[in-house]
């Protein structure tokens, strides 16, 4: 710090981090310890993890999380990278208005897309499943990817593009052989962040899953309204971080400078 | 262009169909009493969070912006990480703190503080320490920038003209930074005030919020079209407040470029 902060003011800061950190890291420190509740520390377990790993249904829903986000990512990536190039390159009429419908999902109270999307489905006769859950989550990852890709074009500087072309490179390979690879970083950061939103998305998920398929975040839902338990603690530790993971790298893949 | 007509499709098909299920009985029972009062409790909950999250996050913001040095990044960057973890596990890690067999009143018994354990949740404090909790991040991003933003000669130019730090406080950093207050506030109540989640397992039956009375109609009662209406009464309210910011905000920024 280069400058001396007022006590009081630095005080205050340090007691919103821990109250912002403090509920995660005592989910983390009470799934390594074997007692149920307490405030001891009682010796160190991994036994809540064995657990999690030998739960069938825990087992299952991951299974349908996976399937669900994996593809979720690579066609949410996709689309928001053409509707990135769409919204950045043409002008075309109609243009800032589906610019603004892009945005209304970031805003809409997941309540709202969850009942929205669950009418849409079931009034086009679409069997709620994991379909549905891929489709639902298609459409909220592409606003989030699509802003992510647009953030990196507006730091591309375009007189490279032109060069190519003054250069005798027609507009396909332009575009294939200079701008994809300058917003490469862009796309891999905007599939990084999207992963996350889709693996731990549960409200709109609650409404478009059928009763057959449930993803880890619904599954872990329903065990916590059986009440609090270190399987819940060590399944919650493992959502937390391991996506977290995949967070760091995307974030710092969409700071660095072109 | 096909996928961009079928993506629109997505996010705009649903309010249609939303229109076609309604009858004007659901709209009678808005004024129902019961709905009444959840709203109520909704919207003093939301604005109570925003409150606490507007002076909760203007300190954070404020001593980032201005003593954070040279870790200001990787502040902000713990501010944000919490935002992508898992909602529904950082939710529920409050249940494990609150409950009366929680975290908290176990340790107050064992200190001897109580003897009987706090009713800590399933009520609107609780609700509340969720929603402030949650949706932080959401106040400090847009308070840091326009903090970051604000102009520092401005300030050296106040103290110079013999103001003391706290008439340069009041007077010149905090009407600077309006802006950022007001976008905060927009993304904190937005999202709060149709909360589903917190209400659901931190809130219990006292602590109803409209969201999660959507909810129960919907998944419990399978009301669909009061459902439907409650929730499109939800998203005007959400795109009204949207639309005023956006006039306010848009008037505002104009005038700070002028000057």
């Amino acid at each position: 710090m280069n400058q001396t902060s007022p006590r009081l003011l630095f005080i205050g800061c340090m007691f919103l981090f821990v109250f912002m950190y403090a509920p995660l890291l005592v989910v983390i420190v009470f799934s390594l310890t074997p007692t149920e509740y307490g405030v001891s520390w009682e010796g160190f377990t991994l036994k809540w993890y064995q657990a999690v790993l030998d739960n069938k249904n825990i087992q299952a829903a991951l299974k349908v999380s996976l399937m669900v986000a994996i593809p979720c990512v690579l066609i949410s990536t996709a689309i928001g990278t053409i509707t990135a190039f769409t919204l950045y390159r043409s002008r075309f009429f109609g243009r800032a208005l589906y610019q603004g419908i892009i945005y209304i999902p970031l805003i809409m109270p997941d309540l709202v897309i969850g009942i929205s999307l669950l009418l849409f489905y079931t009034s086009i006769k679409l069997e709620l499943g994991v379909l549905t859950i891929l489709l639902a989550h298609i459409s909220f990852t592409i606003p989030l990817t699509t802003l992510v890709i647009i953030a990196r074009m507006q730091r591309i500087d375009r007189t490279l593009e032109d060069a190519a072309m003054d250069l005798g490179a027609d507009e396909w390979t332009t575009m294939r052989k200079v701008t994809l690879p300058l917003l490469k970083p862009g796309i891999l950061a905007a599939a990084l962040l999207a992963f996350p939103w889709s693996f731990n998305d549960f409200v709109i998920t609650f409404f478009v899953s059928g009763v057959g398929s449930s993803t880890l975040p619904i599954r872990v839902y329903s065990m916590i309204r059986l009440g609090v338990s270190p399987v819940i603690n060590a399944l919650g530790t493992l959502i937390v971080v391991i996506p977290l993971i995949l967070v760091v790298i995307g974030l710092l893949l969409e700071r660095r400078r072109v | 262009m096909g996928i961009v007509v079928y993506y629109s499709f997505l996010t705009r098909g649903p309010w249609g169909t939303v229109i076609h299920e309604f009858t004007l009985d659901s709209y009678r029972l808005i004024l129902d009493p019961l709905f009444l009062k959840i709203f109520a409790r909704s919207v003093k909950l939301a604005v109570l969070a925003v409150v606490i999250c507007l002076l909760a996050g203007y300190l954070i913001a404020y001593w980032i912006a201005f003593y954070g040095g040279k870790r200001k990044n990787f502040l902000m960057f713990l501010v944000i990480l919490p935002f992508w973890t898992s909602y529904l596990v950082r939710i529920y890690a409050w249940i494990a703190l609150l409950s009366d067999h929680g975290l908290i009143n176990n340790f107050l018994i064992e200190v001897h503080l109580i003897y009987a354990p706090l009713p800590l949740l399933h009520n609107e404090f609780s609700v509340l320490v969720g929603l402030v909790y949650t949706y932080l991040p959401f106040m400090i991003l847009p308070l840091y920038a326009s903090l970051e933003r604000l102009d520092r000669s401005v300030l050296e130019a106040a103290s110079d003209l013999g103001a003391t730090a706290r008439e340069r406080f009041f007077r010149v950093t905090l009407p600077l930074t309006k802006g950022g207050m007001l976008s905060g506030s927009v993304l904190v109540f937005a999202p709060a005030i149709g909360e589903f989640l917190i209400p659901e397992l931190l809130g219990g039956a006292k602590a109803m919020m409209i969201g999660k009375f959507i909810a129960l109609k919907f998944i419990g009662l399978r009301h669909w079209p009061l459902g439907s209406t409650y929730s499109l009464m939800l998203l005007t309210m959400t795109l009204i407040l949207l639309y005023l910011y956006m006039r306010i905000g848009g008037g505002k920024e104009a005038y700070q470029e002028q000057r």
